[in-house]
């Protein structure tokens, strides 16, 4: 058996060779040069466009401006399953490239040359004459009468606004003896940094157009860019091979509509879209940052009576993923602290600014940070130690939430807590940091965290399979479910062997995406891809198999009730004789004078379940108060992902989930400025992710109940280690300090503002 | 407007080459469209992910900003160099697949010739100057954790320390 | 690919300064790791280069005579790191360009780019000024020989003149006998950032290592260019070694300095830290000069 062991990624011995193929290493040399202008003004409309300088350029083919989309195919770019209920269709408000500019690097030309150099010259030489309008980049601001508006269908910009009421908030705050307490908190603009760019090719075939690109969700992109050139969806072929990383940004459908339409109007030529670093950051997504407001009224055994959330979600310019990120989180806050009377505000809202769309975690890490700064708030405001006070609200053993039906089963975040707490030595130095002095002080923090797997039922859950037997007996499987660099192929595999009975090695994943030949499926999101592609891989595998024994029944006269595939080889149960191996039926079967087979199997599975997925991390720092400066000196996620397909990969996920934690709660920040709406620091220098100097050794811990709706145990884990590292630093920071820091990243500047204003330097 | 070109001699992953090459390119331009060594990867194109790092003449360098005419009688070596006669794999390649210090696998070229030099340096050094050494790099999904194990382990083993390797 | 008109690779500093010379509007390129960026952001673009990336005669540290340390324009940071000469003398020096970037930069880097770009942030910059160096250009009238100070004219532009390159950098033997020195980069992570405020003291004790006989401390980000904070040196040369004067030292640098509100870090805040690194500085540097500071 495979499953639950430690086994080499597949993919693992050609990436140290240096021989894994991403989309720039497929492309063709003698592509065209495709690179985008951007505006230069966060709001306004472009007025004329003079290219003539920029067509001279020697190597310049052409400069295709917006005015040249002369059909207008509005597109939504969410890398969401497509719904058939218009209601539930995501906002079209996307031109391969626009006229109406909202925000500063809006894509407004774009200029095709033979080599790099001469586009970028001709980037430089069109001239843009622009109608300029009032701009607003702030949230709050943006919903008051008389902003600036964005869309017209949206007025005070707010793209939508939900509400949860439980219980009767106004009524239960008037109980006698509360403790009221409340905060703002806010997270900032971030961007997901794979070290892989977007990039993309586009090359036409006949009358169909071919797009290799480096995306997360190859059919959903095949549905958009057939939206976008309103072109029929089965003209589109999308190519996914390996990807640098994709957290999300590449769970968007960014410029392979634009590379397919300039491959359009140049009768079909191959183009290559390599978006620069720059404009990874500023014209890609970013995740939400989210201000929000919470209230608790406190009994004073610890209790809450009432809970109130307003969370306000800065989408950008466009709708992309839109109000599901802040829905989510607003989802889980009365959840993960369960009390009678709550109610939630949650408003997305548009801004002229960079577009935010899906980041790993989706709206939970900005959640988790405003709830669990809060609990750390409420706990000390209440004398009560931050885990017993934790340990008495959260979510109980058997809780179910009526709409998705997910359940805790098990005692997970106990568990959690208690995993963690022993393998950082948690009592001893939070009661050693108590009440310190000096200019550098130590603290040590705690949060959990409330993700669940998976979309349904908001959303459609499909997965389709494929597997095919070759003459030796080893088997191509194919998923919709995309390799992302997290490994998915190799859990695939793993599974695929244990369920048909094969060794390993004779499973071959295809990992390649190719919407010609690769079965439906919606990609890589949700934390999603072991999950659901674990139904169609189990019920495809027994589907084999089936076959496969029922041919060995007629080779070997055995009923197939009697016969087993174990370890490739077909098995008489009865004896435990073996009786061929599996690449012997399988060449008889293709060769056969008299029952020839291609033994195959293919099957959808829809899934109409989801899983809760929880953990906990715990955050050690050193505060050098005159340096304004947090070190971290150590660190410990938990995580009960049910039954792990593979330790060593789910480690691995982990370590990456907190790195970017780490970052999200120390140094991450997109800035814009003020005057012009033009981001400030878009490049990897004055971006902060965490270098391999801002990192302690990380520990990444499991518990493993198994998820009983999950066809092998299992559930998410991609997103939650990033959920609730930050929250986890900001209270090790608060314990060492006594400062709350409620505007992430705990940064030197902010941490300067928040030391000065209370009187501590 | 004349295109201005230079031949440039060097050697290549132990084989001596020359090409023309346009003195505009960058090194990475030349590895990766001359000589189609793909493992050299952009992630910047100004010197900030260390992805496109390969040696030259011994030290570690992001080719995409260094001119491909500077190459010019130096020894470069590439990760599809490290390969041994039979194409067998080097213990540090060998050790970021048993320590599962690959995930996308588009930063992990860059970091193994980085970790190269380190190796070659033939000494142990503590864990804050590997963390030193290999920060040249920006990896976004393994929080570099096992990317140093790999790196200690390698080291240790190559210095005959076993079992200290064993319990990184 | 980049945008370059035409390059020229120079195989001497004489070739250089004809070169120069023949191509007025041309750039020099040192090791490229400003150029080369500035080009890709279209702020060089087009333009002319002039390479003195191969001429090796200007790499390497040696003494003069007069027992002075040359550095060559062309060291790259992790020579000048590993340099025994640096090591021996002014390791500061060594310790501060290894903080520049990260490995590979600091393989590519050159301390005569470093400083030719004029800006501010340099890490090496800081350090040549609290040692008084003294840079060397070479020209088609010959060579001269300028204090830093006065190198730097303003923010990004140095004193070269058509036809000049900056072909070393010495620290004069008066400067560094004698003398201990301590860097803190202060930035927003441990590696590939440029310093928020770099701050570089030195000091020279007396025998007894009681009385600092002479301090001098210098910053980057305190202002347009690199600068002495020489109120501040002017407190503490001749005081003993006490935590008061290293206090009363540490606020004089806010008579010198005069850092600016950025997106990078606010006026306040850059204030603010330069005070607390010239109290640290200083007081590692006492310690490296064999000093104590009774606490």
């Amino acid at each position: 058996m495979y499953v639950g062991k430690k086994v080499t990624r597949v993919d693992a011995y050609d990436k140290v060779i240096g021989r894994t193929r991403y989309t720039d290493d497929l492309c063709d040399r003698g592509a065209y040069i495709a690179q985008v202008l951007h505006s230069t003004i966060a709001h306004g409309k472009v007025v004329s466009m003079d290219v003539s300088e920029a067509e001279k350029i020697p190597g310049v083919v052409k400069v295709f401006t917006c005015f040249d989309v002369k059909e207008k195919h509005y597109f939504p770019t969410a890398g969401h399953p497509w719904s058939t209920d218009p209601g539930h269709q995501d906002v079209a408000d996307r031109l391969v490239l626009t006229e109406d500019v909202r925000f500063y690097g809006d894509d407004i030309a774009a200029v095709v040359a033979e080599d790099e150099v001469s586009a970028a010259q001709a980037l430089r030489a069109v001239r843009v004459e622009y109608e300029e309008y009032p701009f607003v980049l702030d949230v709050q601001e943006a919903m008051k009468d008389g902003a600036p508006r964005l869309h017209e269908k949206y007025p005070n910009n707010i793209l939508k606004h939900t509400t949860i009421q439980k219980g009767n908030y106004e009524e239960a705050i008037k109980e006698p003896g509360l403790t009221k307490v409340e905060g703002w908190y806010e997270t900032p603009t971030v961007q997901h940094c794979h070290i892989e760019n977007f990039i993309c090719t586009a090359q036409m075939e006949g009358d169909r157009i071919t797009v290799v690109a480096s995306t997360q969700i190859p059919h959903i992109v095949r549905r958009v860019v057939g939206q976008a050139l309103g072109v029929s969806w089965g003209k589109i072929r999308i190519i996914k091979p390996y990807i640098g990383g994709g957290f999300g940004n590449k769970q968007d459908v960014l410029y392979e509509p634009l590379c397919a339409w300039l491959c359009m109007q140049l009768g079909g030529h191959l183009v290559k879209l390599d978006i620069p670093r720059e404009d990874t950051f500023v014209s890609n997504r970013v995740r939400h940052s989210i201000r929000s407001h919470i209230i608790s009224w406190v009994r004073p055994d610890g209790t809450y009576a009432a809970r109130k959330l307003e969370a306000f979600s800065d989408q950008g310019a466009y709708a992309s993923h839109g109000h599901s990120i802040v829905a989510k989180g607003a989802g889980a806050f009365p959840q993960l602290y369960p009390c009678e009377n709550v109610e939630v505000d949650a408003y997305t809202v548009f801004t002229n600014k960079s577009v935010a769309g899906a980041m790993r975690g989706y709206g939970i890490p900005q959640a988790m940070w405003a709830v669990e700064c809060h609990t750390e708030d409420v706990a000390a405001k209440m004398g009560i130690d931050p885990v017993e006070f934790r340990r008495r609200n959260l979510m109980p053993v058997g809780f179910t939430d009526p709409f998705s039906k997910n359940e805790l089963y098990d005692d997970t975040f106990n568990q959690c807590l208690d995993k963690a707490m022993e393998a950082i030595d948690y009592e001893r130095k939070y009661k050693e940091y108590q009440n310190q002095d000096g200019e550098i002080r130590r603290g040590i923090g705690v949060s959990v965290f409330w993700y669940n797997t998976a979309v349904w039922p908001i959303s459609l859950e499909t997965s389709s399979c494929r597997m095919v037997l070759n003459q030796d007996g080893s088997l191509q499987v194919q998923l919709g479910e995309t390799e992302i660099g997290q490994g998915a192929d190799t859990a695939f595999a793993q599974m695929t062997a244990d369920v048909l009975g094969v060794p390993l090695g004779d499973v071959h994943v295809i990992s390649c995406q190719d919407t010609d030949v690769t079965p439906f499926g919606t990609g890589a999101y949700a934390s999603r891809q072991t999950y659901t592609a674990g139904f169609a891989i189990r019920q495809t595998a027994l589907l084999l198999r089936e076959r496969i024994l029922k041919y060995a029944h007629e080779l070997t006269r055995m009923p197939p009730y009697n016969l087993d595939i174990v370890d490739g080889k077909i098995v008489r149960t009865t004896d435990g004789r073996e009786l061929m191996t599996l690449g012997e039926l399988s060449t008889e079967a293709l060769y056969s004078l008299t029952n020839s087979q291609h033994l195959s199997a293919e099957s959808t599975a829809q899934i109409k379940s989801n899983a809760y997925s929880f953990g906990c991390t715990i955050a050690e720092v050193e505060v050098d108060i005159p340096m304004c400066r947090v070190k971290l000196l150590d660190i410990v996620n938990v995580h009960d992902a049910g039954k792990l397909i593979n330790p060593a990969l789910a480690e691995t996920q982990v370590h990456g989930g907190m790195s970017m934690g780490i970052g999200f709660g120390l140094s991450e920040r997109l800035m814009f400025d003020e005057k012009t709406g033009r981001a400030l620091n878009n490049n990897l220098l004055d971006y902060k992710i965490s270098t391999f100097m801002d990192h302690p050794r990380l520990k990444a811990l499991f518990v493993e109940n198994p998820e009983p709706t999950s066809a092998f145990g299992t559930k998410s884990l991609g997103e939650p280690p990033a959920c609730s590292v930050a929250p986890a630093i900001r209270n090790a920071v608060y314990q060492a300090t006594g400062v709350g820091v409620n505007e992430a990243p705990v940064n030197p500047h902010n941490l300067f503002r928040r030391l000065k204003e209370e009187h501590i330097i | 407007m004349s295109r201005q070109y230079k031949v440039v001699s060097c050697t290549i992953n132990g084989k001596k080459v020359e090409k023309t090459v346009d003195v505009r390119a960058s090194l990475t331009d030349m590895l990766r469209d001359d000589y189609r060594l793909t493992s050299v990867k952009k992630g910047c194109e100004v010197g900030e992910c260390g992805a496109c790092n390969v040696l030259i003449d011994g030290e570690c360098f992001n080719s995409c900003i260094y001119l491909a005419v500077w190459a010019q009688g130096k020894e470069i070596l590439t990760l599809e160099g490290l390969a041994g006669p039979n194409g067998e794999i080097s213990d540090i390649q060998q050790a970021f697949i048993d320590e599962a210090a690959v995930q996308c696998g588009f930063c992990t070229p860059g970091f193994i010739m980085s970790a190269v030099e380190i190796l070659e340096a033939k000494r142990e050094f503590s864990d804050d100057e590997i963390r030193k050494l290999m920060s040249g790099h920006l990896c976004r999904c393994t929080g570099y954790e096992n990317i140093f194990r790999a790196v200690k382990k390698t080291m240790l083993r190559r210095l005959g320390k076993e079992r200290e390797a064993e319990e990184v | 690919m980049y945008d370059i008109k035409a390059l020229y690779e120079a195989e001497s500093v004489e070739h250089a300064i004809r070169l120069l010379t023949e191509h007025p509007e041309a750039q020099i390129i040192a090791g490229g790791s400003d150029v080369l960026v500035q080009m890709r952001e279209g702020k060089r673009a087009g333009k002319e280069l002039v390479s003195i990336y191969g001429i090796d005669a200007m790499r390497g540290v040696r003494y003069e005579e007069d027992g002075a340390i040359r550095i060559g324009s062309l060291t790259s940071f992790s020579h000048i790191t590993k340099d025994p000469i640096i090591k021996k003398h002014i390791n500061v020096l060594g310790e501060a360009v290894d903080m520049v970037g990260g490995p590979q930069i600091r393989n590519i880097g050159t301390i005569g780019g470093n400083t030719c770009n004029g800006v501010t942030s340099a890490d090496s910059a800081s350090t040549l000024f609290a040692w008084d160096a003294i840079v060397e250009i070479t020209g088609p009238k010959g060579g001269r020989r300028i204090p830093i100070h006065d190198f730097y004219i303003s923010a990004g532009k140095v004193d070269l003149r058509p036809g000049e390159l900056q072909t070393a950098i010495l620290i004069p033997k008066i400067a560094y006998e004698g003398y201990r020195g301590h860097y803190i980069k202060y930035a927003m992570r441990n590696a590939m950032d440029i310093a928020t405020t770099g701050c570089s003291v030195n000091v020279r004790l007396s025998a007894d290592k009681k009385i600092m006989e002479d301090v001098r401390i210098a910053y980057g980000v305190a202002g347009p260019v690199p600068m002495r904070a020489l109120s501040a040196e002017g407190r503490a040369k001749g005081t003993p070694v006490a935590k008061e004067n290293i206090q009363t030292f540490a606020q004089a640098v806010l008579e010198d300095i005069n850092p600016r509100d950025s997106w990078r870090a606010s006026r306040a805040f850059r204030r603010h830290i330069a005070v607390v690194l010239a109290e640290r500085a200083l007081k590692e540097s006492i310690r490296l000069a064999g000093g104590e500071v009774n606490e």
